[in-house]
């Protein structure tokens, strides 16, 4: 890896100034992603700012909303008996995502900013309708994920909590790439009383997705056969050596079927 | 060049690493502590397993900068002064849990930790899953999950029919 300078900032204002006032500067979260790609050299940062500093480790509940700070590990949210207790689709999510060693580093936060197409985080985020807040904004679900690895955030913004509406059911459902457990299709599905949110990660072109026929179907009859007949276009879906894009379409409606009865 | 100051095995260290320095290379090439393997380098494959502050983390994607303060541990300080193994380390002797060896010091490091974090007892479904993030390209894992099922209420000091499935 190239070699860079190194800031551990103990409050948001300095992370901030570091990463705004030198354009090739990065955070660094839990560094899951983000180390393997500096040993790669995809990437030359002249500096690494490190996130751990800034006491954005916590979970709490706020009304109707689960809040979660985005340095929490994924973990610490699959062990939380807050989450278990109020989203536990949530806490099933963070407990299938990598390793146990993964777990313990990466961070929600991180996840939600790296935005991979096969990440699991992205389609809880949008499922349930999150708020992600910045040091700078509020942005909503359905306007921060851009597209494969884009977002909304700014050059230099930081995500410091994810605001969780608590559904009346939800649940998530992965089909995981055997070698490398990153979803090949993941499904999240959440009930609210307004309606139903189905969102699909690791099978968009551009990455994470609404599913709107499924959603609509689902509010009308919240059953899996509420989902017959109600197909995918492979135009849009990934297609590579693990599964081709028409294979990725049929396992969105098994996924999101599963979903529906488990939830 | 970075200062980093560290506790391994209980002994405080302060050395000078480049930013870039990842703690497996610290461990190794400057605090020669080579019991901690590198496998894949790609933080797959778990050989490089350490704890960090209780934490069991692949060492491979950790920069040493940032364990400033923290206390590991390698496979090296597991076993007493006078030699005697920790009960994982007699475990994996016990059920012959290894052939090369070169995935043994993560592996035991990874299932010292599953074990620590599961006081409620372990599946043998559960203890694969957990050993997840260690690959062994020997043994097949039957005898390490045995190992580790062994392990367990020596860890815990219960009986065993607490981890049987």
């Amino acid at each position: 890896m190239y070699d860079f300078t190194y800031a551990k900032p103990a409050t948001l204002a300095d992370a901030a100034n570091a990463l705004t006032s030198d354009v090739e500067a990065k955070a660094l979260a839990g560094g899951m992603t983000f180390i393997p790609v500096l040993k790669q050299r995809l990437n030359k940062p002249s500096a690494v700012v490190d996130l751990h500093g800034l006491g954005l480790a916590y979970i709490k509940l706020d009304g109707q909303n689960l809040v979660i700070g985005a340095m929490t590990t994924h973990g610490a949210v699959n062990a939380s008996a807050d989450v278990q207790k109020s989203i536990p689709a949530l806490a099933a999510l963070a407990g299938q995502i990598g390793d146990r060693q993964v777990r313990y580093r990466g961070t929600l936060g991180g996840s939600l900013a790296n935005n991979d197409p096969a990440a699991c985080y992205p389609s809880a985020a949008l499922a349930l309708n999150a708020t992600i807040k910045t040091d700078k904004r509020t942005i909503a679900a359905d306007d921060f994920f851009q597209g494969m690895f884009t977002t909304a955030l700014e050059p230099g913004e930081l995500i410091t909590e994810v605001h969780f509406p608590i559904p009346e059911r939800a649940c998530y459902m992965k089909f995981p790439n055997p070698a490398s457990r990153y979803p090949m299709v993941g499904v999240f599905v959440a009930k609210f009383p307004t309606g139903v949110r189905v969102a699909v990660t690791g099978a968009g072109q551009n990455g994470v997705f609404r599913h709107t026929a499924f959603e609509a179907a689902l509010t009308k009859s919240y059953t899996p056969d509420a989902l017959n007949g109600i197909t995918t276009d492979p135009e849009t879906l990934n297609g590579d050596i693990h599964a081709s894009a028409p294979y990725r379409a049929h396992l969105i409606t098994v996924m999101a079927k599963r979903a529906v009865a488990a939830s | 060049m970075p200062q980093v100051s560290l506790t391994v095995n209980g002994k405080a260290f302060s050395v000078e690493v480049e930013a870039r320095t990842l703690l497996v290379e610290l461990l190794r090439d400057k605090l020669h502590f080579t019991g901690t393997h590198i496998g894949c380098d790609t933080s797959q494959c778990g050989a490089c397993c350490v704890k960090v502050d209780g934490m069991s983390v692949k060492s491979c994607t950790f920069l040493a900068v940032q364990a400033e303060g923290a206390e590991v541990t390698t496979i090296e300080g597991l076993a007493a002064a006078d030699g005697t193994l920790h009960p994982m380390q007699e475990m994996f002797r016990e059920h012959h849990a290894l052939q090369c060896g070169y995935c043994t010091p993560g592996m035991v490091m990874s299932a010292i930790d599953l074990v620590e974090t599961h006081p409620d007892g372990l599946t043998e479904t559960q203890i694969r899953e957990g050993l997840d993030g260690n690959l062994c390209r020997c043994t097949g894992y039957h005898n390490i999950v045995k190992a580790v099922a062994a392990a367990w209420p020596l860890m815990h000091d219960k009986p065993a029919a607490i981890a049987a499935e």
